[in-house]
């Protein structure tokens, strides 16, 4: 059976990308956000997963204003990096998992999330730069990774809650996939950051570091975040840290951190990073499991009550 | 028609892409995805009203791209994302854009940045409605959704 072992979350500024395509990451600047990143790399060469889940979002780079899918699933075979305007990125092409994707897809969909299927699709740095600081730049992605596109260009973006439940059933189809995988969630964007409008530069430590702390510890609070409150205090493009969730609703109630990286500023942007592993993993299968199952009852009993009331909210 | 005022109209220096402002901005934003090809970006860059003349645009739109008004495009329907696409064409850093819309020069946005970037502090709400939540409003927030 596939099991999702971790999850990742890591900002995916534009300019880190620059920076690794022109050299630059010795300059004092960029050694300073590159840094965070080598605990990271150690962790994922170790952990050696099979395939990665990248929750992202595309940046008019594949889906123009002509086509806005919510939540849009790659499940081809490959995805060529993407001509962002100055030449596509010199990395490799990302290999996909065709099986495992429709798989999730199959699953999810009868679970009542509505994906967008995509066949063919290029990706942009918002996938391939967190690929880079876990992986380095290696002549081959050494994982297969399925690209998962999420609407956080258009407002609204899918809520939190949202997210966070769609990771849910994520874990679920990957957990009744038959062959033996291990899966890493990644969630990327954010943190805090508003590059648009007069009040373009706004960063918000205190808030990013709360985000953090609740992604780690008590992830349901973070699931009742409204979209307004974002965009008030992580800036108009922060409201990017909803893709956060659903990585983390594919991992157990309680987890371990494992590491974490904060600084400011990539560019425009906070650069955020966290590793969670789930426990199960390490405290052994039936501590895990006794204690995973009670969690989630409750913690379905308290969503279901949640679900009502948003429901209502939300017409 | 006037927009349809929205809570987030509150959040200061921000013009939140909406599903309105796509639908009135869809021309300002096909123009900027059309530069993603070389011989549109010469075509462009040739006679810049003549090409223009191939989307769908309103007079206040055309002369906010004309005049490279960032903000008065993003007010119109543009996204940042695209409009990026129109700096990157005329030579411009993202950061160029980024302090042009903030009224800054470069080098004052630059070293905005490094210091930390805009403080939070007083840049919440136009009305004050923006005490940063106190447990029970943000509860109430969330039901309202």
């Amino acid at each position: 059976m596939a099991n999702i072992i971790a999850g990742v979350a890591s900002s995916h500024v534009p300019a880190i990308g620059a920076a690794i395509d022109n050299k630059r990451t010795e300059e004092p600047y960029w050694k300073r956000v590159f840094s965070g990143f080598e605990r990271s790399k150690q962790w994922m060469a170790t952990t050696k997963p099979d395939v990665a889940i990248v929750v992202y979002n595309d940046h008019a780079s594949a889906f123009s204003v002509e086509l806005i899918p919510t939540f849009a699933l790659g499940c081809a075979a490959e995805f060529p990096p993407a001509d962002e305007g100055w030449g596509p990125r010199p990395v490799p092409v990302v290999k996909g998992h065709p099986a495992l994707a429709s798989h999730i897809a199959q699953s999810v969909i009868l679970d009542e999330f509505d994906l967008t299927i995509v066949n063919k699709m290029e990706v942009d740095h918002g996938l391939t730069v967190p690929l880079n600081l876990l992986f380095g730049s290696p002549r081959e992605w050494p994982c297969r990774v399925i690209p998962l596109a999420v609407n956080v260009v258009m407002y609204p973006p899918p809520t939190g809650h949202r997210c966070y439940m769609l990771g849910r059933a994520i874990r679920k189809a990957v957990e009744s996939y038959p062959e033996d995988l291990k899966v890493v969630m990644f969630g990327t964007g954010g943190m805090s950051h508003q590059i648009s409008g007069p009040r373009a530069g706004l960063i918000n430590s205190k808030f990013d570091k709360a985000f953090l702390d609740n992604l780690s510890k008590d992830p349901a609070k973070l699931t009742r975040i409204p979209h307004l409150e974002y965009m008030r205090e992580a800036g108009a493009e922060g409201i990017e840290m909803v893709m956060w969730l659903i990585m983390r609703g594919a991992l157990d109630a309680k987890v371990e951190e494992v590491y974490r990286f904060y600084t400011v500023p990539a560019s425009n942007t906070a650069v955020g990073h966290i590793i969670l592993e789930n426990r199960g993993r390490t405290a052994g299968k039936r501590a895990g499991a006794r204690k995973g199952g009670g969690e989630r009852r409750r913690q379905a009993a308290a969503r279901r009550g949640g679900e009502r009331i948003a429901s209502k909210a939300r017409r | 028609m006037p927009r349809t005022p929205q809570d987030y109209d509150d959040i200061p220096g921000t013009f939140v892409f909406d599903a309105e402002r796509s639908r009135e901005g869809y021309g300002i934003n096909m123009f900027c995805m059309s530069l993603m090809k070389e011989a549109n970006r010469k075509a462009f860059k040739a006679d810049e009203p003549e090409y223009l003349k191939r989307f769908p645009l309103t007079a206040e739109q055309r002369e906010a791209i004309l005049e490279r008004d960032y903000n008065r495009m993003l007010e119109l329907g543009g996204n940042i994302y695209f409009t990026a696409k129109l700096g990157a064409t005329d030579g411009h850093s993202f950061q160029h854009l980024a302090a042009v819309m903030t009224g800054a020069t470069q080098e004052d946005y630059a070293k905005m940045m490094l210091a930390g970037g805009r403080s939070v502090e007083g840049n919440r709400s136009k009305s004050g409605r923006d005490k940063p939540k106190a447990k029970t409003r943000s509860k109430a927030r969330s039901r309202r959704g």
